[in-house]
């Protein structure tokens, strides 16, 4: 034996190494056919690992203070070595993490991998996306400039809408009564620790994955169909066949990543926003504030949801549901079948125009809001809940419905009802055009049609799931 | 459906073109960053117009040398007396003073270039106009009521404002006058009607008093500046667009590689 396996065995013998090594990559078999989508669930764990080592060099050089963070910014873009890339690696990481957790959710939805039995898989990917959204807020106040402070400023209060304890609890997170010294510092300490929990998370989600085998664009279960050893005829090793195609992946990902670093490091102040150019100054508010463009979409259901009965709570609790909602998703979906490809049409209408909503949400949310945006947010705002509280009305097979997905439907049609009453005669009708109103009012309407009252009528079928994978 | 998504798409661009909202015209600037007599001229002009109330206090005497000048250079010619050329480049003045002098401290110039952008500091540089309501009897028409005096006076000499009176109505300009009597008489011919609003704007400038130096000279002379605040504003940009080349032009090399890899691994899965 040579002195290598010797070693290998001598760890084997006090550490399963080889085992997690067959385990999870070179006898993890995964579906043959997983396609462009696939790409980015290795990406998000790049993106994470440039997160995490980018970070801990800035953190080595910034000075969490309010007197010293924005000077330190300056201190790492021009004066230490290759800071400047550090720093654009992080900022434009940050953006990347999203798209490429946008898209990695798209693709579960898209061919049904949060369904039966993946709904941990699924869970643990929405605990995830809920700690990074906390890392990103807590890690764009460090810079310190004028947007950081004010888009921190906007989030920290909606803590304050809450009855009774909101007033308190905003204080208790800020650590004073106003953004201060005292709040960046304790930003920059969860900051730094969150992404440790992330990595974790990371950690469950792939064993989550790995007791149930990936799914795959079919969504045909390939553990189904082995051959004499036990092999799935239609998986492949993830190792060597999965790596070397996601090293390919990674490679056209990094074009993207350090085009943008190197050529266009503000997107067009998408990724750093012009007015962070600019010291915090708490006596001068911006003329504009806009969170991040990955939070926009929530932000512009914050807006679009009027205030009532005195208090601004219900835009913050539709915003809150907007996002805890996702984890709802494996039990909202009632078909049979788990990919789009056989699922029923109406699934696919569904999901096309909740894309479209959420790009236009996101819209929204950039721009400051005007009578006409806030009706065309606040249909879009019900078309959002639609495609998930609907969900069980267009996916549903039988025509047994379960007390859940009757409540579901009664919600939605109260929603879509009420917010018809508020445009043309709550208060004498909400302010806008006549025709952007008529328009909503025939788009909201003809949505609660299509996806709620029609597969009540009449539920839709999916097709045949083939045996083995296609192509 | 599609006639959702139709709908949906069509109203994009009517939200789009709303986003639009500043509506101050912008002349270009075109400078060439790389160009560095010009960053020299803009630092000359720098230390002698601006530095006395604006700083560049995240930046260092030193930097430049990156665009050809020797630390003799600047400490000859640039740096205060009792300057290194490692320290940052603040001023003298007092937060106090200056509140008390302008109204509000100056501020500092390190990044203004990137928050503002070229267009908007060369465009400022030249928009001085004579307001004798003003502290210090100019106004800007690119920033309006600003506290700064027309600092390149000298050279540019002074310009005084022709007034243009725009009817307005709910926003949108209706009609326009040379002077303000005949816009009275046109509001009063339209009935009166009291949404209609006369504005006194800015709409075009004219010499004054003549300067040192003609149109042209002086843009020149703001272009510099402008050449040389953008690059303080970035100081690193030439240099990672430069490598960007390099890094692109490794990673497609990468792929090539990584991609046979792949397909030798996967000939034989079907």
């Amino acid at each position: 034996m040579s002195a290598m396996q010797n070693l290998v065995n001598w760890i084997d013998d006090r550490f399963p190494m080889t085992k997690v090594w067959n385990e999870h990559l070179a006898q993890y078999y995964a579906p043959k056919n997983f396609n462009f989508w696939y790409f980015f669930g290795s990406l998000a764990l790049l993106v994470l690992v440039n997160q995490i080592l980018t970070g801990v060099w800035l953190a080595m050089m910034y000075k969490p203070s309010a007197a010293d963070a924005f000077a330190s910014i300056e201190y790492i873009m021009r004066d230490v070595e290759w800071g400047w890339l550090i720093r654009y690696m992080h900022s434009t990481g940050a953006s990347a993490f999203f798209i490429v957790i946008y898209l990695h959710m798209f693709r579960g939805i898209l061919y049904g991998s949060h369904k039966n039995p993946r709904e941990m898989v699924w869970l643990f990917g929405a605990v995830i996306y809920v700690v990074m959204m906390a890392t990103a807020f807590m890690g764009y106040l460090l810079p310190w400039g004028q947007m950081s402070f004010w888009g921190a400023q906007v989030i920290v209060n909606l803590f304050q809408a809450i009855p009774l304890v909101g007033e308190e609890l905003s204080v208790w997170i800020r650590g004073d009564y106003v953004i201060s010294d005292a709040t960046l510092n304790r930003f920059f300490a969860l900051h730094f620790l969150l992404p440790f929990i992330l990595a974790a998370l990371v950690f469950l989600h792939i064993v989550a994955l790995h007791k149930v085998g990936s799914n795959n664009p079919d969504g045909v279960e390939i553990k189904k169909n082995k051959d004499e050893n036990g092999i799935p005829k239609d998986g492949i090793p993830f190792h060597p066949y999965y790596t070397v195609k996601d090293i390919a992946g990674v490679v056209v990902f990094l074009m993207f990543f350090a085009g943008i670093i190197f050529f266009w490091p503000e997107a067009n102040g998408y990724f750093l926003e012009k007015p962070n150019f600019e010291p915090a100054n708490p006596l001068k508010t911006p003329d504009h504030i806009a969170p991040v463009w990955y939070f926009t979409p929530f932000y512009a259901i914050l807006r679009a949801v009027p205030s009532f009965a005195g208090t601004q709570v219900w835009g913050v609790i539709a915003m809150g549901v907007s996002i805890v909602v996702f984890f709802l998703l494996p039990w909202l979906d009632k078909s049979n079948a788990r990919s789009h490809r056989y699922k029923g049409p109406l699934f696919k209408y569904a999901l096309a125009i909740f894309v479209v909503t959420f790009a236009i949400l996101g819209y929204l949310g950039v721009v400051s809001a005007t009578a006409d945006r806030t009706l065309v947010a606040q249909m879009l705002t019900l078309i959002y809940f639609g495609f998930f509280f609907l969900m069980p009305a267009y996916t549903r097979e039988t025509s047994d419905k379960t007390t859940m997905t009757k409540l579901y439907f009664i919600a939605m049609a109260i929603a879509t009802l009420a917010t018809l009453y508020y445009w043309w005669f709550f208060d004498g009708g909400a302010d806008g055009s006549l025709l952007v109103k008529l328009i909503v009012t025939v788009i909201a309407a003809s949505h609660f049609l299509i996806f709620g009252i029609k597969p009540w009528l009449k539920p839709e079928q999916s097709k045949p799931v083939p045996e083995r994978v296609t192509g | 459906m599609k006639k959702l998504i139709i709908a949906l798409i069509m109203m994009a661009p009517g939200m789009l073109h709303a986003a639009g909202g500043g509506n101050i015209h912008l002349e270009s600037a075109s400078i060439n960053l790389d160009n560095d007599a010009a960053k020299q001229r803009g630092a000359k002009y720098f230390v002698n117009y601006c530095l006395n109330c604006h700083s560049l206090k995240y930046e260092r005497w030193q930097r430049m040398q990156e665009f050809g000048l020797s630390i003799d250079d600047i400490k000859e010619h640039l740096m205060p007396a009792n300057a290194k050329p490692g320290d940052l480049m603040t001023i003298a003045m007092k937060t106090d003073d200056a509140k008390a002098w302008f109204g509000n401290p100056a501020p500092d110039l390190t990044l203004e270039t990137r928050l503002r952008g070229e267009d908007w500091v060369y465009t400022y540089l030249k928009s001085f106009y004579l307001d004798d309501s003003r502290p210090f009897g100019v106004n800007n028409t690119v920033f309006d009521k600003v506290g700064m005096p027309h600092v390149l006076w000298e050279l540019q000499g002074l310009r005084k404002p022709i007034y243009r009176f725009d009817v307005t109505k709910s926003g949108h300009v209706e009609q326009s006058f040379e002077s303000e009597a005949e816009a009275e008489t046109w509001v009063r011919e339209h009935g009166g009607d009291a949404e209609l609003k006369i504005h006194r704007v800015v709409d075009h400038l004219e010499t004054a008093v003549p300067g040192k130096l003609d149109d042209a000279e002086y843009d020149k002379v703001i272009r510099d500046i402008v050449t040389f605040l953008a690059y303080m504003a970035e100081p690193v940009k030439l240099e990672r667009q430069r490598l960007g080349i390099w890094v692109l032009l490794f990673l497609a090399v990468l792929f090539v590689s990584a991609y046979l890899l792949k397909k030798e691994y996967w000939k034989d899965i079907h």
